[in-house]
């Protein structure tokens, strides 16, 4: 029998009430909106046999039952964030939902402005209308989930022109101790013309219990603007993290990704970037590292519409034991989009037999005066440098380490804000540490 | 110091060593020279325990222990080091950081204290000025996008740093031009000293001119097949390998 195309997922349990208990309900476009997103999420999970999920099964998501995302949620203690150390203005979500007491919003820079989701929708309901009421986006069906049952996220915006020296940080964490929880959270974030934002995104747990967290990150960066973001995955060995980010750049704008994903049983971080103006340019480094019997999955769209743009993309990563890569990366050059210079790099380092990545690039080039490349590798350590290593008296396990460390080193030395690199490279070295004898 | 015996080595089953003897002993300096494909290589990795070099019989005796049953990386905390004809590039390993890995490996498998970062700093910093080692280098990944000068000096600074008592030097001439050579040629001779055996492999006489060696030794097809003092360099240097009489190597 072949796999079905969606999984039945009886989400959430119960479904009675739970849109009434969703912050701005009453609201008559969001209401649409969040029916829509019902209606297409009653399918279920995306199943294999889908092309987008062809190597990730969500069947043991499927299997698990989570209350209604609007209920209250007893107020739970997260614990030390990884980037504390970095001073400014911070948004914690603890359970899904904004925590004002972790939180740090009272000295906001110049030119930043950051709500709450739940905030705006009741002081300016059409104005976030205009950030999030469109339909579903592209019919995602892990979209739909979210626009069905985001109870709570944030909107952060960049006045025109605005130089934002300090990064916002935003902190997604589980609280030891909650019982199975779903949080879909809803982040808007759109840079004025010429602004510049550096925003550091984490999702963090202790907790061994089942969380899934199914964060949708919509960002629109203006003409000339720039945004950095860095996001750390590091959920702990029972969740979920199924995640969308979408970024629309317009001309010469600048997208900067930073992803180190190191957490969760099964992990998914899709982002799809949009040129809609000529000239503008992303990079997208993403680091996964993964053991036992750990699944990460890097699934990336770069759709090339216009002329003149350029994408980089790398994605290295270290998988041990029988835990499993999967790398997906498609861009597509329109017709129009001449000149567009697009890059794309995938290598594993595999520490173990059974350890498997599943790599896919998809280049769809409708343009006739384009540079395009991929390349994906993967394999052990390679043999000449463990020997050189070796012969200068390190033990194996040292020299192994040592070239785990440098290959995902290489990757992360390209984050500019310098207290971020620290914290990543510092995750970096705590993973290798943790590596069995 | 190091003695070998009947050395007999094979590469994916072919053999590249057929026989081979040598005797180095502390305080000397010995140069093996030879065509190409005459096995000089194949000797280097032998003794370092690279991987896929089979020794199919003989023996070699590193301060009367059995060198062939340690490890890589016991061989060399026990004082034998390589420097490598081709030095292995390792990206995103900053190379200050492998070297204080190394050095406090040695230091720790010898008892002695490990040496924090300043301590370290300080060292480095007095031995890569002989060598003309600039701090950015220092900065960079190991051996990433270095010359092939800058990867031989910086072989040089790790055999300095590492202080072994018994130095196989794998064609560290190859690539450097005059001034880099006699700047690799000074490291040399500043750790040649009473306690410390030296092999230098060359295919050229150019760098015994300034590291002058007790010992030259002509290898070819896998065994020695003549050695005498330092004036046999010259005379190589003069009559070429085909002028001693040799039989033409298969790989030449």
């Amino acid at each position: 029998m072949p796999a079905p195309r969606t999984i039945p997922f009886d989400y959430p349990a119960p479904k009675a009430g739970a849109a009434a208990a969703l912050p701005g309900a009453g609201l008559p476009w969001l209401d649409a909106l969040r029916a829509e997103g019902r209606q297409l999420s009653a399918d279920g999970l995306p199943g294999t046999r889908m092309e987008a999920w062809k190597y990730t099964s969500l069947a043991p998501l499927a299997a698990l039952a989570f209350p209604p995302p609007g209920e209250p949620v007893a107020e739970a203690e997260p614990g030390a964030g990884a980037f504390d150390t970095i001073g400014g203005p911070a948004l914690a979500f603890v359970n899904g939902r904004l925590d004002a007491r972790h939180s740090r919003l009272d000295t906001l820079p110049a030119g930043l402005r950051v709500r709450g989701l739940a905030q705006a929708l009741s002081d300016d309901p059409a104005q976030v209308e205009g950030l999030i009421g469109d339909t579903v986006p592209n019919g995602d069906p892990m979209a739909a989930f979210n626009a069905a049952f985001a109870a709570d996220g944030c909107i952060v915006e960049t006045a025109p022109g605005a130089v934002v020296d300090e990064p916002l940080r935003l902190r997604f964490a589980a609280a030891p101790g909650s019982g199975p929880l779903a949080w879909h959270p809803r982040v808007v974030v759109r840079l004025g013309a010429g602004s510049r934002l550096a925003l550091i995104e984490s999702h963090e747990g202790l907790a061994g219990e089942a969380t899934w967290s199914n964060p949708l990150v919509d960002v629109g960066i203006g003409a000339g603007a720039a945004l950095s973001h860095v996001k750390l995955q590091a959920e702990g060995a029972g969740a979920y993290h199924t995640a969308l980010t979408r970024t629309a750049l317009a001309a010469d704008a600048r997208y900067e990704s930073h992803l180190l994903a190191l957490g969760a049983r099964l992990a998914r971080h899709e982002i799809h970037i949009r040129f809609d103006g000529e000239g503008a340019r992303c990079l997208l480094h993403g680091g996964y590292m993964a053991r036992g019997s750990q699944h990460v999955d890097n699934t990336t769209v770069i759709d090339h519409r216009v002329p003149h743009c350029e994408s980089r993309e790398v994605y290295k990563g270290v998988l041990d034991d029988t835990a499993r890569g999967v790398f997906q990366g498609r861009i597509v050059v329109h017709r129009d989009a001449q000149k567009t210079d697009g890059h794309q790099l995938n290598r594993t380092l595999l520490l173990s037999p059974k350890a498997e990545i599943d790599t896919k690039p998809e280049l769809e080039i409708y343009a006739d005066d384009v540079k395009c490349s991929h390349g994906a590798t993967a394999g052990e350590p390679e043999a000449d440098q463990l020997f050189y290593l070796r012969s200068r008296g390190l033990d194996l396990r040292t020299a192994r380490a040592l070239i785990v460390e440098g290959f995902m080193n290489e990757l992360l030395e390209a984050v500019g804000h310098e207290g971020a690199r620290a914290v990543l490279l510092a995750q970096v070295a705590a993973w290798i540490g943790e590596a069995r004898p | 110091m190091l003695k070998i015996d009947n050395l007999h080595a094979s590469v994916d089953g072919k053999p590249i060593l057929n026989g081979l003897d040598l005797e180095v002993h502390a305080g000397e300096v010995h140069a093996v020279m030879g065509p190409n494909g005459s096995g000089k290589s194949t000797l280097a990795y032998v003794i370092a325990g690279r991987e896929g070099y089979e020794v199919t019989d003989g023996s070699v005796t590193y301060r009367s222990e059995d060198l062939l049953a340690m490890s890589v990386e016991d061989r060399a905390k026990s004082g034998v080091f390589l420097a490598f004809q081709y030095p292995v590039e390792i990206p995103g390993v900053g190379s200050a950081t492998f070297l204080k890995t190394a050095v406090n490996a040695a230091r720790k498998h010898r008892g002695e204290k490990e040496y924090d970062a300043m301590e370290f700093l300080r060292l480095v910093k007095e031995k890569r000025a002989a060598l003309g080692i600039d701090d950015g280098m220092m900065r960079r990944a190991l051996n990433v996008g270095f010359s092939g000068g800058e990867k031989k000096r910086n072989e040089m600074l790790q055999m300095a740093l590492l202080e072994p008592a018994l130095a196989v030097l794998d064609e560290t001439d190859s690539g450097l031009d005059i001034d880099a050579l006699k700047v690799v040629a000074d490291g040399i001779n500043a750790l040649r000293g009473p306690e410390r055996a030296m092999l230098v492999i060359t295919h050229y006489q150019r760098l015994l001119d300034h590291v002058v060696p007790d010992r030259v030794h002509v290898l070819a097809q896998g065994r020695i097949v003549r050695s005498g003092g330092s004036g046999l360099a010259h005379e190589l240097e003069r009559s070429g390998y085909a002028g001693l009489g040799l039989e033409p190597s298969a790989a030449a």
